[in-house]
């Protein structure tokens, strides 16, 4: 039952992957409906940052099993131009115009937990997690 | 090449999105929209969502595009389906789809355009 | 010997394994039979399936570690047979006493063979309680498990049941929350509120809280969000019944509330919804 995956993300038709391969996972490990919906968007819309924002990068879908929880996270990371400020991107737009603000705020809303590494010039890993 | 059909419904279009997105997809139908509106002198365009099983931030921006394109052609917008996980965590998300009318099912749809278009709306957020 | 396991064990099962199969069977029905819950073909059914797996596993182990590979054929069956009882309503005894009661013929049969040797006997009686004693905690563990589950989803059926969406009219829901809403309870309510207005095609869902008397922050957030949800979707919603005191904790709790229709009654958000959906009553329409 352990999954661990990467997948490339570099093109909108990966993104289909991701959802479909995340869609998969949540379901492997039991998540009901409006979970599997919350984290497969979230995953659409960091894939979608990927590869708007950073160039181009990959996807690790990873089950995990800690004290007894069940848990599915989502690394994704890019060697793209970075964020220089996260704060700032991470500020929410609550707009249909969307911008970098709103998949990154929204992907974290989305999840249990949420982490981001980024530096100018060194690229950006974001970690998504959803505990059953 | 791959598109997404546009039907005629009395003097509506219709759009049924029922697969996974991608770029090129909704620039073409964006266009193609376009193009029918004018063409058919079509009053309101309905976006059937019922089977998207998720609506991200890309979608969200397509629809909202499509609905400030149709406006500025003197047509009204309404999606239509949107399925309850997919309303919850659009909540979630943070995305409002302002601007944008929505109904149950097509029949609702219509109806709401035919009362839109009677009134002589414009453009009303919270009066349906 | 250390810490191998009952080699004698294993012949005494070979040899004697019908004469093992009656007495043990026996001893089960004795205790079992009053609760007349068990056949005693199915109970020897049981019986002769497990006595085989245990023979195989004590030959294939290297220890009474029963959580290793070669014991999953006796824990495999142990754990169906736990599921069954606990969904049969068995107690954590009686499921267990399918294993202990196995101790008795294996220890006569033990000393019948072993006879005057008393060290070797002790040490023989040793391994075999031990591993028996193993086994049956592991029933009794998964017995728990499964007593669990029959537990959470009768809940989960309790919850479907006291929060039942009601068809006021055409077009038109209702959704009477009484008790106190904890945070899990009033997802799951909001969602099958939300599958229902899509099933019933409703414009309108009126949620009232009359009967809830107090409202935290994350059940109001909630209660929020699934307006939000149901407006998103293309219905509106009315939250009727807020009494003062509630209505002071929301605003006290900065909870954003203008964007949402309100009504003091049950009654009187029937009354707006009615006048929404442009329906209108024969006894004087409220136009």
């Amino acid at each position: 039952m352990t999954i661990d995956e990467t997948l490339p993300v570099r093109s909108s038709n990966d993104i289909v992957v991701v959802r479909q391969m995340v869609r998969a996972s949540a379901v492997q490990l039991g998540f009901n409906l409006v979970e599997q919906t919350k984290i497969v968007t979230a995953a659409s819309e960091l894939a979608r940052n990927t590869i708007d924002y950073g160039g181009g990068g990959v996807a690790r879908v990873q089950s995990l099993r800690q004290a007894g929880r069940i848990g599915l996270r989502l690394t994704f990371e890019d060697k793209g131009p970075g964020i220089a400020d996260i704060e700032l991107a991470l500020k929410d737009g609550y707009t249909t115009g969307g911008g970098l603000g709103l998949g990154l705020s929204g992907a974290k809303r989305l999840s249990n937990e949420f982490a981001i590494e980024s530096r100018p010039g060194e690229g950006t890993r974001v970690t998504i997690t959803r505990w059953k | 090449m791959e598109r997404i059909p546009i039907l005629k419904m009395n003097e509506f279009l219709l759009v049924s999105i029922q697969v996974d997105m991608h770029d090129r997809l909704a620039m073409t139908l964006q266009d193609d929209l376009t193009e029918r509106i004018v063409r058919d002198r079509a009053r309101g365009v309905l976006i059937d969502i019922s089977s998207l099983e998720v609506v991200d931030s890309f979608i969200g921006r397509m629809i909202g595009n499509i609905a400030a394109m149709a406006r500025v052609l003197d047509a009204e917008t309404v999606v239509v389906g949107m399925r309850p996980a997919v309303a919850i965590t659009l909540v979630e998300l943070g995305l409002s789809l302002d601007g944008v009318r929505t109904s149950l099912n097509v029949d609702k749809g219509m109806e709401l355009l035919r009362t839109a278009l009677a009134n002589g709306d414009g453009h009303h957020d919270d009066d349906r | 010997m250390g810490t191998r396991p009952s080699s004698r064990l294993v012949d005494v099962i070979r040899k004697h394994e019908s004469g093992i199969l009656a007495d043990w069977v026996k001893t089960q029905f004795s205790i079992l039979k009053s609760t007349e819950r068990l056949s005693e073909s199915a109970l020897r059914a049981d019986c002769e399936r497990f006595l085989p797996l245990l023979r195989a596993a004590l030959q294939a182990s290297g220890d009474e570690d029963i959580m290793t590979p070669a014991w999953d054929g006796p824990r495999d069956m142990l754990s169906e047979l736990s599921r069954l009882r606990a969904k049969a309503g068995y107690t954590p005894s009686e499921t267990a006493v399918f294993v202990m009661s196995l101790k008795q013929p294996l220890f006569e049969r033990l000393r019948g063979e072993i006879g005057r040797d008393a060290d070797t006997l002790a040490d023989e009686v040793w391994h075999t309680t031990l591993l028996l004693d193993r086994l049956a905690l592991f029933t009794t563990e998964v017995y728990q498990k499964g007593r669990d589950e029959i537990i959470l989803r009768q809940q989960e059926e309790m919850l479907e049941l006291s929060t039942p969406v009601v068809q006021l009219w055409d077009g038109i829901l209702a959704l009477p929350l009484i008790g106190t809403l904890d945070s899990a309870r009033t997802q799951v309510v909001m969602e099958n509120l939300l599958q229902r207005i899509v099933e019933t095609g409703a414009g309108i869902a009126i949620i009232d809280i009359t009967g809830v008397p107090t409202v935290d922050t994350l059940v109001a957030q909630h209660l929020l969000k699934t307006v939000a949800a149901a407006r998103l979707m293309g219905a509106d919603c009315i939250i009727s019944g807020i009494r003062p005191q509630i209505a002071q904790t929301i605003v006290h709790l900065g909870v954003e509330l203008s964007t949402v229709v309100t009504k003091a009654t049950l009654a009187d958000a029937f009354a707006i919804a009615l006048r929404k959906t442009g329906a209108s009553l024969a006894r004087g329409s409220k136009s």
